[in-house]
């Protein structure tokens, strides 16, 4: 919603050098004052939604309580009462139904935008986004795309257990045919969703719980509704030289703070956002490399046949003779998430195993 | 305290027009179908037949990798295509060519598709079979199963959106009918009120396994109820009940905003398709009689011909004509080049991705490097 501002303290410096360098990421030749104008994922993402829904007639939003309910976590809030409820539809207990339903609405022109309570609900439907959805405009040889976005929380929340807690990040990513985004800040929120609902591709859109809540410092060109920003892009969220850190989504954060503590240890470390799993910004990640020379990657999601995985082999394959030190790779435990509180923070990445990996790879630390 | 019973002690009769002689039963209320209608209807049965025929044969010499048959199943193919508006959206299961072959499609297309050549429309992307038409209305055929209800709810939905005079068509066999797509398809489809008309074929077999071990229920009509959706079960292999089954069906669909189940008894005479072989589970006279005294064509044609709208004459000079045309298509389609290299990466997204582009340069240098290694005759 725009105009909605969230006062709460955050720390200054970081908001100003992410308020730059947001500036600086897009096209612009306008100087805007240096931002008090914040905003939640959640509202990002709830604008974004309302502002395409105004702009075409053909956007809908399905799923299980996104009208009368308003959300299941607030994201579609306002929405029936604003559009109706033909275009915000509140869908029986069926992901099969409402994601074969989706396809089909797509298929015959319509842009749906699907909402999956958590990403671990939707395997009870990926045959639909897998062989359907994503494979459609290939088999059918351009006849049938399929112009949907399914989005919902993805990954770890907190003290959710195994089956609400999953990263289907490098599931979705290694299809093609499908688009996968992961947005972090509430201007990837903004941006990246605005970019999947006008893609003509299926894009799958992967939020994450605990971020909703979270502000951000927002621009007035990323408030602006015409505002959109480029699918397989990634984001230098801050620069350094002797590290690169890559990750997507929560982690993002977690990388920064790492960042920060690195930088008083003397060890400059450069956060890429990746903001897109497929397509992956390979050039951005290899060209950061190539100037570092260390590689430091991080996910939530399980670590066999990761996202990070990927990364890793993209580098090697293209900056070996640019690395001096082994690529690192921090994942999620080998383990279905456990639900007690100290087992879980064991079982998911810390800020303090980013700072070990990027001094490991800088040969400060065993 | 009464319990409902497992089943009713009668089973949901079945509406028929024509008896098994051809003759209309009296006092019986059906949709009149006039010659012109009638003498299309019986040639496209006809020519389904030819090319059933002459494709599965084609299939057998190696020629093709793959096919599917509707023997036995013409009557619900064309009666049901003839009853429905063009505009109004087909999504298929699989044996339901006489659909698109009712809306135009030529025979050479047919060919074209299952030879997978450059003249396809599906850029030789797909198996045998699985046909499709923008054009015609007449969905890209999908293989997993019954994915396609809730699919033609969806597309229900969104012509009730844009208030359109058409309905969404969706065919399933009786096995497809155990998917959970079937449930989601159906409760959807009658909660949102989609115009959505489903069509099942119950044909007594899904592969080997028969219907009594598929579901426990009275077929599939006593099921629309269960889902709130109106229903009918109907003699499929009678062309005029068909007809008039789908033809109300249609009407209240799109009048009413609601979806409609219809269940059409038939037989699967072929097999499930080549790579079956059905006299490995079930009995070959019961193959036998199907085939030849429950023949949808012949019983359709007994009353086309005791109008006097078709002879002899007409039969010999229709089904000769089909089969040359098949013939000729069928070697014009094998003798046409296949899709060039770059086929590989199109159609993947929208707008051709970097690693794509890359990656077809690549194929394209190493052909033109290595010309050995790749087949007569194939280009980039």
């Amino acid at each position: 919603m725009l105009g909605i501002l969230r006062q709460r303290a955050i720390d200054g410096g970081l908001a100003a050098s992410t308020l730059r360098r947001t500036r600086s990421a897009l096209v612009s030749a306008r100087s805007y004052a240096a931002g008090a104008k914040e905003m939640t994922v959640r509202d990002a993402l709830n604008s974004a939604i309302d502002e395409e829904m105004s702009a075409d007639p053909k956007v809908f939003v399905m799923g299980e309580e996104v009208g009368q309910y308003q959300g299941a976590y607030k994201i579609t809030k306002g929405l029936l009462e604003k559009y109706g409820p033909e275009r915000v539809y509140d869908t029986p207990i069926t992901e099969a139904g409402f994601t074969g339903i989706g396809v089909g609405a797509a298929y015959a022109g319509l842009k749906p935008v699907v909402e999956f309570m958590t990403f671990n609900f939707s395997m009870q439907a990926i045959d639909h986004i897998i062989n359907s959805a994503a494979k459609s405009n290939y088999m059918s040889a351009g006849q049938i795309n399929v112009p949907i976005v399914f989005r919902g929380p993805n990954g770890a929340a907190a003290g959710v257990g195994a089956q609400h807690s999953q990263c289907y990040a490098a599931w979705y990513a290694s299809v093609p045919g499908l688009k996968v985004l992961a947005p972090y800040s509430a201007e990837d929120a903004r941006g990246l969703l605005k970019a999947a609902i006008r893609d003509p591709d299926p894009v799958v859109f992967l939020e994450n719980e605990l971020l909703y809540g979270e502000s951000f410092p927002i621009s007035e060109e990323a408030l602006d509704s015409s505002f959109c920003l480029p699918i397989g892009k990634a984001k230098i969220e801050r620069e350094g030289k002797d590290v690169t850190i890559v990750t997507f989504s929560k982690m993002v954060g977690f990388a920064l703070k790492a960042a920060e503590k690195l930088a008083e240890e003397g060890i400059s470390a450069e956060v890429i956002n990746l903001r897109s799993i497929r397509p992956l910004d390979r050039a951005t990640i290899n060209a950061s490399v190539r100037k570092t020379s260390r590689l430091v990657t991080v996910e939530e999601g399980f670590p066999q046949h990761g996202v990070c995985a990927e990364i890793c082999a993209s580098v090697v394959e293209e900056s070996f003779s640019y690395l001096d030190a082994p690529v690192e790779r921090i994942a999620g435990a080998d383990v279905p998430m456990p639900y007690a509180a100290n087992l879980e923070r064991l079982a998911l990445p810390q800020i303090e195993d980013i700072i070990r990996a990027a001094k490991r790879a800088c040969y400060r630390s065993k | 305290m009464k319990f409902i019973p497992e089943s009713s002690s009668r089973r949901v009769p079945c509406y028929r027009v024509l008896d098994e002689d051809g003759r209309i039963i009296p006092d019986n209320d059906f949709v009149p179908v006039k010659e012109k209608l009638a003498v299309r209807m019986y040639e496209q049965m006809a020519t389904l037949q030819v090319m059933d025929h002459i494709f599965y044969e084609a299939q057998r010499q190696g020629r093709i990798s793959f096919y599917l048959t509707s023997v036995g199943e013409e009557a619900i193919n064309i009666a049901s295509a003839a009853a429905l508006s063009p505009d109004d959206i087909v999504l298929p299961q699989y044996r339901e060519p006489g659909v698109l072959l009712w809306r135009g499609f030529t025979l050479e297309e047919f060919a074209n598709q299952c030879f997978g050549n450059k003249a396809d429309y599906g850029k030789g992307r797909q198996m045998p079979i699985h046909y499709g038409s923008n054009r015609l209305n007449y969905f890209t055929i999908s293989s997993p199963i019954a994915t396609q209800l809730p699919q033609a709810a969806g597309v229900g939905y969104s012509l009730k959106m844009e208030k359109k005079n058409a309905c969404a068509v969706t065919f399933i066999g009786d096995g497809g009918t155990s998917e959970g797509d079937f449930h989601a398809g159906l409760n959807f489809a009658a909660v949102m009120e989609a115009p959505v008309v489903f069509i099942c074929r119950n044909n007594g077999w899904a592969i080997s396994t028969h219907i009594s071990e598929q579901f426990r229920s009275d077929g599939i009509v006593v099921k629309g109820q269960a889902y709130g959706i109106r229903s009918i079960r109907v003699d499929g292999n009678d062309a005029l009940a068909v007809y008039s089954a789908v033809r109300s069906a249609r009407e209240m669909a799109v009048t009413e905003q609601r979806p409609v189940l219809i269940e059409a008894m038939t037989y699967r005479v072929g097999h499930h398709s080549t790579s079956d072989d059905s006299t490995k589970y079930r009995a070959a006279d019961e193959i036998q009689y199907w085939k030849m005294s429950r023949n949808p064509v012949n019983r359709f044609r007994k009353w086309v011909e005791d109008n006097g709208w078709w002879s002899e004459e007409d039969e010999s000079k229709l089904r000769s004509n089909a089969r040359k045309q098949l013939l000729q298509a069928i070697q014009a389609a094998e003798k046409w080049e296949k899709q060039p290299l770059t086929e590989l990466f199109n159609d993947v997204y929208d707008v051709k991705p970097k690693n794509l582009e890359e990656q077809e340069l690549g194929l394209k240098e190493l052909v033109e490097k290595q010309p050995q290694e790749y087949p007569p005759g194939f280009h980039v």
